[in-house]
């Protein structure tokens, strides 16, 4: 009787699990302390160029670091032209691909098109930017009579193939959580089945639409290499209609393409940062929003 | 009378395993019919036959016929989407579509093609006041459906149902998941609503099939056990496997 020989006898400390706990702690605590590290470096770098250079300056149009311009405006519009445009190429191809993969393909054409999928996500972005130096540039040029392939527009198309992965993967997991009693409720008030996924299937999935959209976006506003090889890589401000088929330059590529010849703790070294720092702002208040609306989700209505 | 829906030796299966086995049964029009009977009898089954939502499921086979006002709804060539829009469907769980009340109500007339404002409008409020829910939501037509009560969202589905003016309405435990007040609700609108419509209920409760049952039908293990005038089912049952369920004796 009351012999608990289970019990763990205080005086012998599990020494392998308290060395795996550590470790694992310690991992965590590290990769955590990398990142402050980076955030710190970035403003430590980046910081000083608020003070260094006026805000007429810095927030003007012109950005020629050799004549003591950085006017980083038509960087900031350079990368949103192209990341507003890629989304508005991929936002209803990915909505449609996920459509048709998650509720029409039958189930062998589902088979073969998510893996499919899969791999277009891991192509790596130089791959990409070489195909649109060598294709889709060319492409642009000839159908739009343009002097150069090499325009926003270029670069809008390889973004939104980059982002369509993520979208499509996202928005095709937020229409499979959606109940079959849905489905039901739709086809049973006289709709057909098209009717049924637009009006009733896609309007549930709202919410993870909207995150995938996000979490696509996130990837091609951050996204460096391919940018830089199509988009022309001219800093002017794009305000005419026409601008989306000109050249443009987009922060990353700003970044990418000066830090190399730069002097380390020079004005125009700490620009590069700031527009590292305003970049890293974006990133965030898209990314945050993208949280709210994944935490925000039970809209769905009474299913209890 | 002459039937508004048939039943002609109908059975049905998933995969192999029978979910009904040659049913023949004759819904009258403007009553309240009761298909009622313990789990798994195939009552879900034959209510998603009378609207063809079984053909959604894979893997199934029917044989038999199943008539509306004479009409062989089976045979090819049969506007599914139209039928639906004659045969109303409520299911157990409250399910309001994503949008506001006035949507939900509104979403069948308009896939129907109804544009006219004033015609929508008068819809609107003539399938809620039948559900027995205007006077709780006229004041927030424009508010989220989700934001309603359980047995609120329960009648706006009925609503919404009435809405496209079907002529049949199957209800499928359509008070399963509410308080005795609001079912009683669902019970009187649905004694106002048999002057008008077909009824075919699945009820909750023994106890519900008696209350409501203008004619009763007892399903066992996808047999159609005996049919028969509610007052008479419920009093003097012919079957004795009929007369033990409903006086609680049974397996
Ligand atoms: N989609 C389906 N796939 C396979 N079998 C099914 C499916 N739907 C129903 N069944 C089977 O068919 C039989 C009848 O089911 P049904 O849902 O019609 O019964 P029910 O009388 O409505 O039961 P309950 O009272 O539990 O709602 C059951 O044995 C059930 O397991
Ligand atoms: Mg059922």
């Amino acid at each position: 009787m009351g012999k608990f020989t289970f019990s763990s006898n205080p005086s012998h400390p599990r020494w392998g699990e308290f060395a795996i706990e550590s470790t694992i702690r310690l991992l965590a605590f590290s990769s955590i302390g990398f990142v402050i590290l980076i955030f710190f470096f970035l403003i430590r770098e980046g910081l000083p160029i608020f003070w260094e250079v006026s805000p007429d300056n810095l927030f003007g149009t012109r950005w020629y670091p050799n004549f003591g311009l950085f006017g980083t405006v038509p960087l900031i519009l350079g990368s949103l032209l192209v990341t507003v445009t890629a989304i508005l190429i991929a936002l209803p191809l990915g909505v449609a691909t996920a459509v048709f993969v998650r509720e029409v393909a039958p189930n062998w054409a589902r088979e073969i098109l998510k893996p499919m999928i899969e791999i277009l996500a891991g192509i790596p972005s130089v791959v990409l930017g070489f195909f649109g130096m060598t294709i889709v540039a060319p492409l642009v040029r000839e159908v739009l009579g343009a002097p150069t392939g090499l325009t926003a527009f270029t670069g809008a198309i390889i973004l939104a193939y980059m982002a369509l992965p993520t979208i499509i993967s996202v928005a095709e997991d937020a229409l499979d959580a959606v109940p079959k009693s849905y489905r039901d409720a739709g086809l049973a008030m006289g709709a057909t089945q098209w009717q049924t996924i637009w009006r009733v299937v896609v309007p549930a999935a709202r919410s993870g639409i909207v995150t995938a959209v996000m979490l696509g976006l996130g990837r091609a506003i951050g996204e460096t290499m391919a940018v830089m090889m199509v988009t022309g890589n001219a800093a002017r401000m794009p305000l005419t209609l026409d601008s989306l088929f000109r050249p443009i330059r987009t922060m990353t590529a700003t970044i990418a393409a000066e830090m190399g010849e730069v002097a380390q703790g020079s004005v125009h070294y700490h620009a590069l940062f700031g527009i590292g720092i305003i970049l890293f702002v974006i990133t965030f208040i898209i990314n945050a929003t993208a949280a709210v609306t994944i935490f925000k989700k039970p809209r769905r209505g009474g299913l209890r | 009378m002459e039937p508004k829906i048939r039943f002609q030796n109908v059975s049905y299966f998933y995969g192999d395993r029978p979910a009904l086995r040659g049913v023949t049964l004759d819904i009258p029009p403007n009553a309240i019919t009761v298909i009622f009977g313990p789990a798994g009898g195939g009552k879900t089954t034959l209510l998603r036959l009378i609207n063809r939502l079984n053909d959604e499921v894979e893997g199934t086979r029917m044989t038999g016929r199943v008539l509306l006002d004479g009409q062989d709804i089976y045979t090819p060539g049969v506007d599914v989407p139209l039928l639906r829009r004659r045969v109303g469907m409520v299911f157990a769980l409250p399910l309001p579509l994503p949008g506001t009340v006035r949507e939900n109500i509104l979403y069948g007339p308009k896939l129907a093609g109804v544009r006219d404002q004033a015609r929508l409008d008068e819809i609107l409020e003539r399938s809620l006041r039948l559900a027995a829910l205007w006077d709780e939501v006229k004041d927030r037509l424009d508010d989220p459906a989700s934001r309603l009560s359980g047995g609120q969202q329960q009648r706006l589905c009925i609503a919404r149902s009435l809405a496209m003016e079907p002529e049949v309405l199957l209800l499928d435990e359509p008070t399963s998941g509410l308080d005795p007040i609001s079912t009683g609700k669902v019970e009187e609108a649905l004694q106002e609503l048999k002057h008008q419509y077909t009824i075919v209920i699945v009820p909750h409760s023994v106890q519900q099939a008696a209350r409501v049952a203008d004619y009763a039908a007892f399903f066992l293990m996808g047999e159609l056990v005996e049919c028969q005038p509610g007052r008479d089912l419920f009093t003097t049952p012919r079957d004795r496997r009929t007369e033990d369920y409903i006086t609680g004796r049974f397996g």
